[in-house]
């Protein structure tokens, strides 16, 4: 039977299980959106398409299904580009569409012609250009497949407006012909043995579990692998919740703002493992002195991330899971007592200067906030962040104890992924409630979204950690610059008065007295709530490693006073 | 050092680019690229010489694995094969250098494929050192213009079927 090309389009969406799209409309997209209404199809309408790539890519991570972002041509295209980018540099799952401008017109500079498939070149797994309706089911099909498998990533359909006016067959295509695409690989027995026999070598182990052990949904064969071999663990940021927080093989994050005893643990470890994470600059600090004393195994299922930043000794490639299913019937049981010893000796030395240790001054610290966010959420909340010191400090103080329930943006670093990655978010979640801590300045960048989330209904809880900085660079300025404050004092609106003309329920915090009462304010209520938390504006994020330092050569909280912080749970 | 790499890809718009894109992203220099078809009209072949470690080499490799469109990726720098570069040379001759200009031609097993009356076209096959090597014989007669293909290489021995099991057609 004949069908339009975007009658194709949607029914192509439907066989991938899509049911809602983020996007905003426009010229080319017209014959698109009007079919749409023909398919059980949610198209949210956000306030910038920006927003429409980080609603897909934080859907993506919530539910780990592929996220789908819609925007027209010309500006459409190109507004999507810092979330193409930003779903590229974290392997998140995400289709984008764009219109285009009907094929004869392509590369006559049309009205809103802009050659999107060429600027996102570097910053997609692939790209698509369709100029007749009879590609598009091949296309969709294989975008979806492309940006799922494997490593998976952003796949972009730049589809022009004849393909969707044009009447062909509908025919689904049963297989998927990509004869220069295989992802799935099998692990080299020869190296798990490798592998087996370094690991029974090793006195002092330590794991590296990056997004890599969610995207495989390895959390199970990991657990494993810790409990046969008592291993301790430490989380890149894309990692944390691959391991729950709470176990005691568990050191946290590692990295520039790492806790102090994992990366202590890291330079001096003889063995490290690498599980689906890529050695990124933040998390190795300088390369030449990193991990000296370890072996290294790197398990990936990217080829291009071995020995691309560090030399190991022994790389396994394939999929984590399968890897680790394969790996743990090799391996002996094994105790490392004085492994653990040294490290909880470094931990209670770090405890000792942990900000929660503080007694809670007059004024707010953030660090403090999100601490009581944890612990009045019991570490279950599905938590979204921007970019900058609220979201180490949420990475640092928000306990994660389970998988895919931290949404944030780390190789990217992109300001103003929090609101529209946890309007994303919710949609995956629509039982639950979306808690985004986020910074005046990260705020700022994608506020418009606000509008979004009261239009669609979204049970998102804003934390605003407000100290009229933005703060990480502040920070650098602080400790690098003479406290030379180029360009990054900030002023904003009043987010309370913001939000109320959202018709969002807000709340501002002054006072440690009134954290509690404000979280169980914006839990209580219904709906979208704002808390705009005014803290201490120059607070800085401890430890830090500084740019290309060695990793355990890490800036430290000064010691003040011990006295134990009368909110602080166990640690 | 200099690495050869013998790319098939699926022939398809836009290819080129990407192969090109990933080469200037990371920062590595192409040394020498030739592109063309192969017995299968589906399927390219490039042939792509770069400078860098072997450490550089294998991560070029990986990442051109990564291009959805890349079929099969080959180092043939330490395996034997054949590599060829072909040269159009425009030399400066007077009538009276001509037969001086083909008994040079000659001895390089290259041919005058173009003659006017005061230049001559040189065509020479061969590896990039004998190239070089006429290249330098010529110089002081007069070279006014020259145009190099890039190399294309080739295994030696028996047929890749690579390209003839991936694809139908």
């Amino acid at each position: 039977m004949k069908k339009t090309g975007a009658e194709i389009f949607w029914e192509c969406m439907i066989k991938e299980g899509v049911e809602v799209v983020f996007g905003y409309p426009g010229g080319v997209l017209v014959p698109l959106l009007d079919t749409m209404l023909n398919y059980p199809i949610h198209h949210v309408l956000v306030r910038h398409e920006q927003g429409a790539a980080h609603a897909a890519d934080g859907y993506a991570r919530a539910s780990g299904k592929v996220g789908v972002a819609i925007g027209t041509s010309g500006p459409g295209a190109t507004n999507l580009v810092t979330g193409i980018a930003t779903a590229m540099m974290d392997s998140s799952p995400i289709v984008c569409i764009t219109g285009q401008v009907s094929a004869p017109f392509v590369g006559k500079d049309a009205f809103q012609e802009v050659d999107i498939t060429g600027i996102t070149l570097p910053i997609t797994k692939h790209n698509y250009l369709v100029t007749r309706a009879g590609e598009i089911a091949g296309v969709v099909r294989e975008a979806f497949y492309i940006a799922r498998s494997g490593r998976p990533g952003p796949v972009l359909i730049d589809l022009c407006k004849n393909a969707m006016l044009e009447e062909t067959e509908f025919i689904y295509p049963d297989e998927i012909s990509l004869p220069g695409y295989h992802p799935p690989i099998e692990p080299s027995q020869d190296a798990l043995k490798s592998a087996a026999k370094l690991i029974a070598e090793a006195k002092r182990p330590l794991i590296l579990a990056g997004h890599g052990v969610l995207m495989s949904g390895a959390m199970n064969e990991l657990r494993e692998y810790v409990e046969k071999t008592q291993t301790p663990v430490t989380m890149t940021l894309l990692g944390l919740g691959s391991f729950p927080a709470s176990n005691i093989y568990s050191l946290g994050m590692m990295g520039m703002h790492g806790e102090a005893y994992a990366n202590n643990a890291i330079q001096n470890a003889d063995l490290i493992i690498g599980m689906g994470m890529r050695f990124d600059d933040r998390v190795t600090g300088n390369l030449r002195t990193y991990a000296p004393r370890a072996r290294k195994i790197h398990i990936d299922i990217d080829a291009a991330e071995i020995q691309k930043n560090v030399i190991v000794d022994l790389a396994i490639l394939g999929d984590l899971k399968t890897v680790l299913g394969d790996l743990l019937p090799l391996l002996e049981p094994q105790q490392h007592e004085e492994w653990m010893d040294q490290i909880s000796e470094w931990r209670s030395e770090t405890e000792k200067r942990d900000i929660l240790y503080h007694e809670k001054e007059e004024n707010l610290l953030a660090a403090h906030v999100i601490r009581d966010f944890w612990e009045y959420t019991k570490g279950n909340a599905i938590v979204a962040t921007g970019v900058g010191q609220h979201q180490m400090w949420t990475a640092q103080y928000y306990h994660f104890d389970k998988p895919n329930t931290f949404i944030t943006s780390g190789g990217m670093g992109t300001m103003g992924f929090g609101l529209p990655a946890s309007v994303g978010a919710w949609f995956a979640h629509k039982d639950k409630e979306i808690w985004l801590v986020d910074g005046d300045g990260s705020f700022q960048m994608t506020q418009m979204e606000l509008a979004t989330i009261v239009q669609e209904g979204a049970n998102i809880k804003i934390l605003i950690m407000n100290n009229h900085f933005l703060g990480m660079v502040r920070q650098w300025q602080e400790l690098f610059h003479d406290r030379r404050y180029a360009a990054t004092v900030i002023s904003g609106p009043d987010f309370v008065k913001l939000a109320d003309a959202h018709g969002i329920p807000g709340r501002r915090v002054t006072k440690n007295e009134e954290v509690l009462p404000a979280l169980e304010f914006a839990h209580q209520t219904p709906g979208p709530v704002l808390i705009d938390f005014h803290v201490e504006r120059e607070d800085v994020v401890y430890p830090m490693v500084p740019a290309g330092a060695d990793l355990d050569n890490m800036l430290r909280r000064p010691l003040r006073q011990e006295k134990n912080h009368p909110t602080k749970g166990k640690k | 050092m200099q690495h050869t790499l013998i790319a098939k890809m699926e022939n398809k718009p836009g290819v080129l680019n990407r192969i090109a894109s990933l080469f200037r992203r990371r920062s590595y220099n192409i040394e020498s690229l030739n592109v063309g078809h192969t017995e299968n009209p589906l399927i390219s072949r490039m042939t792509i010489v770069m400078g860098g470690t072997d450490v550089d080499t294998k991560i070029v490799e990986s990442n051109l694995y990564k291009l959805v469109n890349v079929i099969d990726v080959q180092n043939v720098t330490q395996q034997p094969s054949v590599s060829r570069d072909l040269a159009l040379i425009k030399v400066a001759a007077a009538p009276e250098r001509r037969s001086e200009i083909a008994s040079l031609a000659d001895i390089f097993r290259a041919r005058i494929v173009d003659v006017a009356p005061d230049s001559v076209i040189v065509e020479i096959t061969g590896t990039e050192e004998k190239i070089e090597g006429l290249l330098e014989l010529l110089r002081p007669i007069g070279i006014l213009e020259m145009v190099r293909t890039g190399q294309v290489a080739m295994l030696r021995g028996k047929a890749d079927s690579s390209s003839k099991d991936s694809l139908d057609g």
